[in-house]
């Protein structure tokens, strides 16, 4: 990786990536109220929410109120009626993430709000030419089985609308906790890492390191790829540091300690640290991580000298997981989210619309520079175009073409030669336990 | 035989992914239903419940009626020929119509023009009608009417379930019997047969889901309040478990068979953790040691998958809310210890296994899940038998019949 690599042509050459924050539904929101408190001034931060009773305690600047007349300011009670709620009002949410080029959500899966507003607001970001990260949790298992089926419905969605999409499983977050953690606890933790997550983020795009990862870096790892991603950071001080960090970092429970790490297709590595950062240190470090990595792993790695830091080493990891094979998303308000799949704003030509899964043929398109930024004007009338039928036929005219690659041999045994079955997407023949990638050992 | 016999006899015949499976059913004057025979062979030539080796099928199907003939005694002239697969499907379809003179009592002309609305739908290209099974009437919009003759109204509709499939497949095995020289007098779905085996009236009016797990595919009926409300078929079942385990635990298939049938289990119980297997060693090899916990891993995700699909798709449709007979397992499928905690987890409603007990003789070694379907297939024969009219489709089925007799000539 070339560290001195030109930024991408969507940036201006003087100003750093501009950056969006955006807390979703409750979780979202709170979640953010806890970056303000610890005084993270490093982003903007935006709480979208439907629950007017919430927005108006809140400390965060920017707030949006959505579907007011049809909820009167009370919450939206089902994802449906949130993702309607969104779908009504795309033109504010867009109009939120304007002039940002990494635009942020974060959000609590399983809820109202957060579930059915979240994925149309990644959609609508990424209308506007931004780069779009989603920072999800899933409910807790005691919260009940429809939360939870609401919250894997909506993370499929929300893994189609953005470019990225970080799991922090609300289960994983209380591995972390002590036995008799008391509740508030456990939702401070869930912010905690969330915050986290967070900061890792603004410090590996806007600070300025030694050996440089920047938001071109970013782009490379999780643009277009609708890639499920992990994220942890890990901090230790004094003697032994370096594989100190290592070892929670593997042990985090976001890695799924480890194997998620040995799956990732490519991951991004931040290293900060006192003036103390030695070139050796940083090659042992990279040395260690890189052996629980697959080979052909993409590794970007930056390192960025902080003299606040003093000897503490700070680690953090991006890294996206290859996508289960041929996942369609589901799409309950049917006609119009397809058509918020197939938006692009890549020009082709024109073809048939019928065929081939939007959702499929993204995944290849690992390596697309940016989409070329667009003035207000444009952006505006190009959303004006939104439901014609001319837009549709491009971009399903380069769908056609591409076929997928085999992502993984995987014996199917007696069903070798029978027809394939599929639902909604997944190939059901290939053993459970491989498409839901729990390892055996 | 030209003269009429005193009783009827009815043989249900499945072609299961695992096993072939012909049972032999009299159908006694008053209308009582005794099992006499039951023939199986352990099936060849079929995966997922399609036929894909027509030679080792045929072989398979001939054995298997023979020994029915044999057990019962008589000899079989015609079949009820079980369906499954992949490309079954099923949905509702309302037919409307409204009366000429705005307010009468409705007539038999009436409900043959609704009858008729019902059945105008379009199959996709290369479908057939399997079952077009009548549900209720509306009267004025006023639904579960049986019989709606003489009620005024101004607006009849009626609502049916239609069961349909790939024609080409569906046309398969039907050769197959009948290159055995006998007829089939009806194909049915496999999933409705089990059903007709293992619920009774009560659980029908309920509300049921009755799910069978077979070896090549899964298939489920809902019934609520005595009416079917839906059906579908999953291509997924006992075979992929086992698959899944040979693949999993780097077995041979057959071996893999063997350690689901002796160390199964459908959910993961914490005295599993842990546990090790030998293998006795063959051929001077070392013994092998297998992890149960993956074993036992490897196999409740996929059942769990397989219930959680079924459960989603009836969420779909808000039927799981009317199951207040909960579900019943059958198949054999639900012989896998604690398959009904885990379906009981997945669908939050009580389970049952289906005992086949609308059969009023039955011998007690048939009383297995297993059978369910070839039970339930005689069951819906006997359905057809004391039904006074037979169902449109006769006459397609006479021309394929002289068709057929003239075929060896050609």
């Amino acid at each position: 990786m070339n560290p001195e690599a030109a930024p991408s042509p969507n940036l201006p050459p003087a100003a750093g990536p501009r950056l969006k924050i955006i807390g979703v539904g409750g979780a979202g929101v709170r979640a953010l109220e806890h970056l303000a408190r610890a005084g993270f001034a490093e982003a903007p931060l935006a709480a979208v929410h439907t629950d007017a009773r919430l927005l108006a305690q809140t400390p965060l600047a920017t707030t949006l109120l959505l579907g007011q007349r049809l909820t009167r300011g009370l919450k939206a009670g089902d994802p449906e009626v949130g993702r309607a709620i969104a779908e009504g009002e795309i033109e504010r949410l867009s109009e939120l993430c304007a002039d940002a080029d990494l635009v942020v959500v974060v959000v609590g899966l399983g809820g109202s709000t957060g579930s059915g507003v979240a994925p149309v607001l990644a959609q609508a970001a990424r209308e506007t030419g931004a780069l779009v990260l989603s920072l999800a949790t899933l409910p807790f298992a005691l919260e009940g089985r429809r939360r939870a089926r609401q919250a894997a419905v909506a993370h499929r969605q929300l893994r189609t609308a953005s470019d990225a999409t970080i799991l922090l499983p609300n289960e994983k977050i209380a591995a972390l906790l002590a036995e008799n953690a008391s509740l508030p606890e456990a939702l401070d933790k869930v912010n905690e890492v969330l915050a986290l997550g967070i900061r890792g983020l603004c410090r590996l795009i806007s600070h300025d390191g030694l050996i440089k990862v920047d938001f071109a870096d970013l782009c490379e790892v999780v643009r277009g790829r609708q890639a499920e991603s992990f994220l942890a950071a890990a901090e230790a001080a004094g003697e032994g540091r370096g594989p100190a960090v290592l070892r929670a970092l593997l042990e985090s429970p976001f890695l799924d300690h480890g194997a998620a790490l040995a799956r990732a297709e490519s991951v991004l590595v931040s290293i900060a640290s006192g003036p103390g950062l030695s070139l050796k240190e940083i090659g042992r470090f990279m040395e260690e991580l890189n052996r629980h990595c697959a080979d052909h792993v993409q590794m970007v790695m930056g390192a960025e000298v902080d003299p606040d830091l003093g000897d503490r080493l700070l680690v953090t990891l991006i890294g996206t997981l290859p996508p289960p094979p041929e996942e369609t998303p589901s799409a309950p308000s049917g006609k119009r989210s397809l058509e918020l799949e197939a938006w692009d704003l890549d020009p082709a030509e024109t073809d048939s619309p019928e065929t081939s899964a939007p959702g499929a043929s993204r995944r290849a398109r690992e390596f697309t520079a940016p989409p070329p930024r667009l003035s207000p004007d444009q952006a505006a009338a190009l959303l004006e175009q939104r439901g014609g039928k001319k837009r549709k036929r491009r971009r399903k005219g380069v769908d056609q073409g591409q076929g997928l690659l085999p992502l993984e041999v995987v014996a199917k045994g007696r069903f070798e030669r029978s027809e394939p079955t599929r639902h909604r997407g997944e190939d059901l023949d290939t053993p459970t336990y491989i498409r839901r990638g729990i390892r055996l050992n | 035989m030209m003269f009429k016999p005193s009783h009827h006899v009815l043989v249900g015949l499945e072609i299961g992914t695992a096993k072939i499976c012909a049972v032999v059913g009299q159908l006694t004057p008053q209308g009582d239903l005794n099992i006499v025979g039951v023939g199986q062979r352990p099936s060849r030539g079929v995966r997922k419940g399609e036929v894909v080796d027509q030679k080792l099928a045929h072989e398979d199907i001939r054995l298997a009626l023979h020994e029915a003939e044999r057990m019962a005694n008589l000899e079989i002239r015609s079949v009820f020929l079980g369906v499954t697969g992949a490309h079954l499907r099923g949905f509702n379809n309302r037919g409307r119509h409204h009366l000429p003179y705005g307010v009468s009592a409705i007539t038999e002309a009436d409900v043959r023009d609704t009858v008729r609305n019902a059945r105008a739908f379009k199959l996709p290209a290369g479908h057939e009608l399997v079952h077009l099974i009548r549900q209720h009437f509306l009267v004025d919009g006023q639904p579960g009417v049986a019989d709606p003759l003489g009620m005024p109204a101004s607006q009849l509709e009626l609502d049916v379930h239609i069961v349909h499939g790939l024609q080409s497949r569906l046309q398969l095995p039907v050769d197959l019997v009948e290159k055995l020289q006998l007829e089939v007098e009806e194909v049915v779905f496999n999933g409705l047969a089990s059903s007709l085996a293992v619920l009774s009236p009560q659980e029908k009016q309920l509300g049921a889901l009755v799910i069978d797990l077979g070896a090549g595919a899964t298939e489920y009926v809902v019934y609520s309040e005595g009416i079917i409300k839906h059906t579908g078929v999953l291509a997924v079942g006992g075979d992929h478990v086992t698959n899944d385990l040979a693949y999993g635990l780097k077995v041979p298939l057959r071996l893999a068979e063997e350690l689901k049938l002796t160390h199964g289990d459908a959910l993961l119980t914490p005295e599993a953790r842990g546990r090790v297997l030998t293998l006795p060693s063959e051929n001077g090899l070392d013994a092998r040691t297998l992890n149960l916990e993956h074993l036992r891993r490897v196999m409740s995700l996929r059942l769990e998958e397989t219930f959680q699909i079924i459960a989603e798709e009836l969420e779909s449709t808000r039927l799981l809310e009317y199951l207040r007979a909960g579900v019943v397992l059958c198949g054999g499928g639900s012989r896998v210890p604690n398959i009904e905690r885990l379906a009981r987890r997945v669908f939050g409603l009580p389970v049952s296994f289906g005992r086949t007990k609308t059969i009023n003789s039955l011998p007690a070694s048939l009383d297995q899940p297993e059978f369910a379907t070839g039970i339930g297939l005689v069951r819906f024969g006997s359905f057809q038998v004391l039904k006074p009219r037979r169902r449109s489709g006769l006459a397609s089925r006479l021309v394929r019949k002289i068709g057929g007799i003239f075929q060896p000539a050609s």
